[in-house]
């Protein structure tokens, strides 16, 4: 097979961090070579070397066969090397065809832009990657996974030989994220090599060819997708052997304790009733547009609701505000960490406290700064936050200490129910085993959990019950033991049991 | 600063700065809060004159001093209030909503006043501008008092906290439990209301109301803020900061007057420092932020 690129004992350091560590390999040309690694195992600065972006202390990369180094993003992008970040970086105001060419627009003598050639070429490129968009259409009327597509063909327009893709699936659904592969194995039909950074490993299963692990910014091993497992994987990340990453599920107090009674929105969700038993983990699955989060909002008076009651211990509770929910004992962990989850640019405790700030007080109104301090230094200790003090910011945390800030922060509030939104989006394997662990911990002490996820080998592995919904409707309900992945995708896409039995006949 | 005029470090002169800048110190007690959340607000000058005018109307129909003075700062709880229901129920921004309430106030009281500045007050009430306690005049022990009630406010009760939640996460903040228009309105209630006793303080002590004091006046509040470490984009600040940046401004004034440079030139020069305070803020997030970004 014929190498495009190679990179031999690249090291990069950091003030107090070596973040890459003699780090060598090579990608062949139309391969897919995922690059996988905890947070901070270096992966996102080897890339960021790889684009230009820094320089590495030592080492050289070549691109086919020939030595290169490069001073700026441009000169990466000029020999051939373009990256897609995480972050979108895309216009919504402007057209479909002003995002791709953004700054390459066709011109005419007077400097004007050629608007008829900009949209024609702009078609002629999308048609050669299949897709069905309107070159004039406004960025921001596209869905995400149409956004990030669009990201990639920005970057593909410049005739790239290497594409590196950080995480593109991270804020994609399912069915995004199949639209999403599906155009990236083109690419690679067309003899793109591509770099797919990712931390869901099951995403190296779906589309790599071969898969780099890196752990403390070393090179730990490179391997044929087709000669590993998932536990290998998770083993090489990690550096020691995970046996259980779910742990085993409880028993569940047999009462019903929390329920949730025919709650309507126009357009979102629709007749939702459902009911919680103590100690138990509910699961809820669906496909972007199934309502979850907004369910989810609902219940905790975060987000508008038509009709709908809810039930604490047998008793009907009123919630209209966050600040009732939180008062009767309901938690709601949001999917949007950065978004509405964390005061970004407060402190570590500041952040822990947020929630339940009425209950560090004297006389009602004057903060108890000793109980603060207190109940801080437990948090951390018991969610082992990793963090260097308690005001350090908590931007500067990474994604698994974050989200652990945002239990423990919950937690504080000592909640009955727990409405846990995506728990482990963005955090890596090693964090992501310890929430689970704290998750049984909390269901163990008779709380009652609503996890809302859509990983669903983390939904068959932590929840007693899955309820699948689809576009605002309850379309399905298992128990754990009837759990299969093709059931809850079938209920998940809105198609009925009656039609699965008979797709299996079919297939059987 | 003493060697070059053997006036500065007089009681005299010091009691000068203090007095000067007792209205700027007095508003940004209220104002880092705004910032603190996220906000800000333009019509405070307008609002100071307001409450002026109204008190002075009033006194001169007759109405007793204390009626007056509480009429004075309805008038100004009656602005806070539209400004604080317009930012947080009507989802306008600050700038735009107070931008135009700064004008609209202007120009009401304006017509009230019917453009002339209402002179004669009486004694009654000046003594709240003019009165001395140990030879200090009141207005300063008022600021003071405000600077140090609101600084203990701000650092130690919840109600006030949580305007540093709002501003460095709105929707957090409210998932978070806390009401946040509520929050919003009483911050522009308090601010409006301490524009309020300044418009007093400032009335009484010239012994009459001027229909154009207070323009610009908003910028200077909100340049001592600044200064003193609060962000535009909220989530930072405190009462003592805005103070000892009020206190830094007044100072600079003091002396550019007493070398005798030029007013204009005054202008300039607090316009320079306001960007270079807001530019080493720039220059500290910058670092901060790359040393965050360093994995």
């Amino acid at each position: 097979m014929e190498e495009i690129l190679r990179a031999e004992h690249i090291s990069k350091r950091f003030p107090g961090v070596l973040a890459v560590d003699d780090v060598s390999f090579s990608l062949n040309k139309g391969e897919i070579l995922a690059l996988i690694g905890e947070n901070g195992a270096g992966k996102s600065t080897l890339s960021l070397i790889l684009s230009g972006i820094h320089k590495p202390d030592t080492g050289n990369i070549f691109l086919e066969g020939k030595p290169v180094s490069f001073n700026a993003p441009v000169d990466a992008i000029r020999a051939g090397i373009a990256m897609v970040f995480q972050e979108l970086s895309l216009v919504g105001s402007l057209s479909v065809a002003e995002n791709i060419f953004a700054n390459r627009q066709p011109v005419g003598t007077t400097g004007k832009i050629r608007w008829d050639k900009l949209y024609r070429q702009t078609s002629e490129f999308l048609g050669r990657f299949d897709l069905n968009l309107n070159p004039r259409q406004q960025v921001k009327f596209l869905s995400m996974g149409q956004q990030q597509i669009l990201e990639i063909l920005k970057a593909i327009s410049i005739n790239p030989k290497v594409l590196i893709l950080d995480e593109p699936t991270s804020s994609l659904a399912e069915s995004e994220t199949a639209y999403l592969f599906e155009n990236i194995r083109k690419l690679q039909k067309q003899g793109i090599s591509i770099i797919y950074i990712t931390h869901k490993l099951s995403e190296v299963f779906r589309i790599a060819d071969r898969v780099i692990v890196m752990r403390d910014g070393k090179h730990v091993g490179t391997r044929s997708v087709s000669e590993v497992n998932e536990n290998d994987l998770v083993s090489m990340m990690v550096g020691r052997k995970i046996t259980s990453l779910y742990g085993d599920s409880g028993k569940t107090n047999g009462e019903e304790y929390f329920r949730v009674q025919g709650f309507s929105r126009k357009w979102a969700f629709h007749d939702i009733s459902f009911a919680l038993k103590k100690g138990e983990i509910l699961g809820f699955f669906g496909l972007v547009g199934a309502g979850r989060s907004e369910l989810a909002r609902a219940i905790v008076g975060a987000y508008p609701r038509d009709a709908g009651k809810i039930f604490l211990e047998g008793r009907e509770i009123s919630i209209r505000s966050p600040s009732d929910a939180i008062h009767h004992g309901i938690a709601y962990l949001t999917e949007d960490r950065k978004g509405d989850g964390l005061f970004l640019s407060l402190s570590v405790k500041e952040n822990l406290i947020a929630p339940s700030l009425h209950s560090f007080t004297k006389f009602k109104s004057f903060l108890d700064f000793r109980r603060i301090d207190t109940f801080a230094e437990k948090s951390v200790r018991d969610f082992t936050i990793v963090t260097p003090s308690l005001s350090k910011k908590i931007s500067n945390l990474s994604g698994g200490n974050q989200q652990k800030c945002l239990i423990a922060m919950w937690m504080g509030t000592n909640p009955k129910v727990i409405l846990f939104d995506e728990p482990t989006r963005g955090v890596d394997v090693g964090a992501r085993a310890e929430i689970y662990h704290k998750l049984r911990e909390m269901v163990s002490t008779g709380v009652g959990v609503v996890m809302i996820s859509s990983d669903l080998p983390e939904l068959i592995g932590m929840c007693d019950r899955i309820i699948v919904m689809h576009q605002g409707r309850i379309t399905g309900e298992l128990k754990r033991g009837e759990f299969s992945e093709e059931r809850i995708m079938a209920y998940a896409a809105g198609i009925s049991p009656r039609e699965i039995a008979q797709q299996e006949v079919n297939y059987g | 600063m003493s060697l070059a005029s053997p006036v500065f470090l007089t009681m005299q002169n010091i009691e000068a700065i203090l007095l000067a800048l007792s209205v700027e110190a007095t508003i940004a007690v209220g104002m880092v809060n705004l910032l603190i959340s996220g906000g800000l607000d333009l019509s405070v000058g307008s609002t100071l004159a307001f409450t002026g005018v109204v008190t002075g109307l009033a006194l001169n129909a007759g109405i007793p001093v204390i009626l007056a003075v509480i009429l004075g700062l309805v008038a100004a709880l009656g602005v806070g209030f539209a400004n604080g229901f317009l930012v947080s129920k009507m989802k306008i921004n600050p700038f735009i909503v107070t931008l135009g309430t700064n004008m609209a106030v202007r120009g009401l009281l304006l017509v009230l006043a019917q453009g002339r500045a209402v002179l004669n007050l009486p004694p009654e009430f000046t003594v709240i501008g003019q009165g001395r306690l140990f030879g200090i005049q009141y207005p300063i022990y008022v600021m003071l008092a405000l600077v140090i009630l609101g600084d203990f406010l701000v650092r130690n009760t919840r109600f006030f906290r949580q305007n540093y939640y709002i501003g460095s996460n709105e929707r957090a903040a409210r998932l978070s439990g806390i009401n946040v228009d509520m929050v919003k309105i009483i911050n522009y209630c308090i601010v409006a209301l301490l524009a309020g006793v300044a418009g007093l303080m400032i009335t009484a002590r010239f012994g009459s109301a001027s229909v154009t004091v207070g323009s610009g006046l908003e910028l200077r509040v909100i340049t001592a803020t600044i200064i003193g470490g609060a962000s535009l984009s909220g989530g930072e600040g405190s009462v003592l900061g805005a103070f000892l940046g009020a206190l830094f401004m007044g100072i600079l004034a003091n002396a550019l007057n007493l070398l005798g440079v030029d007013v204009y030139w005054q202008n300039l020069i607090t316009g320079l420092i306001l960007i270079t305070a807001v530019v080493i803020d720039v220059i500290n997030e910058r670092r901060k932020s790359q040393a965050q970004s360093k994995s």
